[in-house]
């Protein structure tokens, strides 16, 4: 392998790392209330836009505005659950989807209309600087950027998997009303996971705003990477979602630089296709 | 129940000749073939989004290929746009098995998603090839060179046009309804499971609302760029031309046999309203007023306007 190659190679992980953190919200949301949220997207690019604001006029460092990322978007993904989808996760799947296609629309084009279409840059700050690892040159936000977000994705299986509230969590994902029965009150835990969901989105935002110019149209490609991630990776799996999130960003990274960068998200989209083909199920899914 | 249909057919015929005295009789006429043509698209969208519940949000990929085809065949080899009809129709047919044969032994949801990702992919590709005009899209003749060109110079014989084609698929629609097709895809939409144990093809079905509405919505991309004499990928593959589809059908009532044409007759003023009074920026403005308008249906009223005052009509009746 060239010394080119390789150094893609290590970003397209790096970068999957980040896709692995936003798209193991959207599996835990669809996994806890069978809900696809069209505006997953729209809360990465919420998080990309907090971290930017936090950054202009608190002249927080990429510490504060990852944070303050977090926060913001956690608050946002409760209030969306209590305002709107409390109520429509019962009614029939044309309300469910056309609620957070909605929603995705209203975040996208408020932003739009306050913050104008211009495509911005977060600085890195403290982090600007571009590290060579023996002949690979790799951009230091990056490196950070996938080691948190890959560390951040574990928390979240481990949450998950070890921890009183994850079971509960689960509890509620795989039976409501013996959850119900067994004391547990599935609508906090259901506001907590929107709150978790919205608030891994907007990290991953946050993180990938200091190296990816960013504008508000830009929420789109990541909502539809994040239904290609859980897609591949079984619907309702974290774990699969980690998998999934570092086999796609190397594959984007590599077309990217093997066909063009146009041709980047065809090959994505692409490979959606053939899978819902050849094995809908995911890699990690049962049928 | 008739007369109301006599009714609204009768102010849908006079429309043009209406408001000609007017001083903007141009610009209104230009307006009720918007209408219309944002009608005919709700009415394919709501074949398979609002009959059969399953929701596409990438029904531009039908309307483009409508869009495309005709211009494609003028462009390559100087063919009246008229004969690429068909050729949209096909290649949305193609399209539509594509997306819908994978998807339709899954949960729906796998369907909404393939839907937004396959226009996705083919709007760049559109976008990127030379052979469809890549960025810059297509052009129609400049002037006709026979009736079968179909330009004027008004948009009154236009509106015709669209008025019958719009009339021809209401009807095509409330047969469809009226008959097994309808009772069988309402039970799709009610509940997959408990109308496959009665005996429903679903997926054969579903595979067949897709395939009208699939052609619906080709003829209805053929119309505009038969109007417009242009396409770019934008106004033929976009999101946006997704999104009108969905909600103009949803605000009418989806699922329902006017529900389409009431949300054109809605939505599309509105549209033209917040784009003059706001400029520029009111393009950001309106797909807010979109977003907001399909979050308050999807939460408060699914069944739309239709719904709404059918329930209306049954209180004061009580």
């Amino acid at each position: 392998m060239s010394l080119n190659l390789l150094q893609i190679v290590v970003n397209g992980l790096l970068l999957g790392a980040v896709y692995a953190l936003f798209s193991s919200g959207l599996t835990l949301i669809w996994g806890m209330m069978n809900v696809i949220n069209f505006a997953h997207g729209e809360f990465v690019m919420l998080g990309m836009f907090a971290a930017w604001l936090t950054q202009r006029y608190l002249a927080g460092g990429p510490l504060v505005f990852t944070l303050a990322a977090a926060v913001v978007l956690f608050l946002i993904g409760v209030v969306i659950y209590v305002a709107i989808i409390r109520d429509v996760m019962r009614g029939p799947m044309l309300a469910q989807i056309l609620a957070t296609f909605g929603l995705a629309l209203l975040l996208r084009y408020a932003v739009f209309w306050a913050f104008s279409p211009d495509v911005r840059t977060l600085p890195a700050g403290a982090l600007d600087h571009t590290l060579d690892l023996g002949g690979i040159l790799i951009r230091l936000p990056r490196l950070v950027a996938g080691l948190v977000a890959g560390a951040l994705a574990l928390g979240m299986h481990l949450l998950l998997t070890r921890t009183a509230l994850g079971s509960r969590l689960l509890a509620v994902a795989e039976d409501r009303q013996a959850a119900m029965l067994m004391g547990i009150r599935p609508d906090r835990l259901q506001a907590l996971a929107w709150g978790l969901a919205a608030a891994s989105a907007g990290i991953a935002g946050a993180l990938m705003a200091t190296f990816f110019p960013f504008s508000p149209l830009t929420g789109e490609t990541y909502a539809l990477t994040a239904f290609v991630v859980v897609t591949l990776g079984g619907f309702g799996s974290v774990p699969g979602a980690m998998l999934a999130g570092l086999v796609i960003g190397l594959i984007e990274q590599v077309s990217a630089y093997e066909i063009g960068p146009i041709y980047q998200d065809v090959v994505v989209y692409g490979l959606f296709v053939a899978l819902l083909w050849l094995r809908p199920q995911g890699l990690l899914g049962k049928a | 129940m008739r007369w109301p249909w006599l009714a609204l057919g009768a102010l849908l015929i006079a429309y043009p000749w209406l408001v000609s005295g007017t001083d903007s009789a141009a610009f209104l006429q230009d307006m009720g073939v918007l209408v219309l043509l944002a009608a005919i698209g709700a009415t394919g969208w709501n074949i398979v989004g609002g009959y059969a519940g399953q929701v596409s949000v990438g029904h531009a990929l039908f309307f483009g290929a409508g869009a495309y085809l005709p211009l494609l065949l003028y462009q390559h080899w100087l063919l009246p746009p008229l004969l690429g009809v068909p050729f949209g129709v096909a290649v949305s047919l193609a399209l539509a098995l594509a997306v819908g044969y994978p998807t339709f032994r899954l949960v729906g949801h796998y369907f909404s998603m393939a839907t937004i990702a396959v226009a996705e992919l083919v709007h760049i590709v559109v976008g990127n090839w030379d052979f469809v005009g890549a960025a810059i899209g297509l052009q129609g003749p400049a002037t006709p060179r026979g009736w079968y060109d179909l330009i004027f110079l008004s948009s009154v014989p236009y509106y015709y046009i669209f008025l019958a084609v719009l009339a021809l698929l209401l009807l095509a629609t409330w047969r469809m309804q009226q008959g097994r097709v309808g009772y069988y895809l309402r039970a799709i939409r009610a509940g997959e499971r408990a109308a496959r144990s009665l005996g429903v093809p679903v997926r054969r079905y579903k595979l067949y609302a897709l395939m009208l509405s699939a052609t619906f919505t080709s003829l209805a991309g053929s119309l505009y760029a038969l109007k417009n004499g242009s396409i770019d990928p934008d106004y033929g593959f976009g999101i946006l031309v997704s999104v009108r589809m969905v909600i103009i059908a949803a605000l009418g009532g989806a699922g329902t046999l006017v529900g389409p044409l009431v949300g054109a007759v809605i939505l599309i003023p509105l549209e033209t309203w917040t784009n003059t009074v706001f400029g520029g920026s009111g393009s950001g403005l309106t797909y807010i007023i979109y977003g907001g308008i399909i979050v308050l249906i999807a939460r408060f009223e699914p069944g739309g306007l239709v719904e709404l005052w059918h329930r209306l009509v049954a209180t004061r009746a009580r």
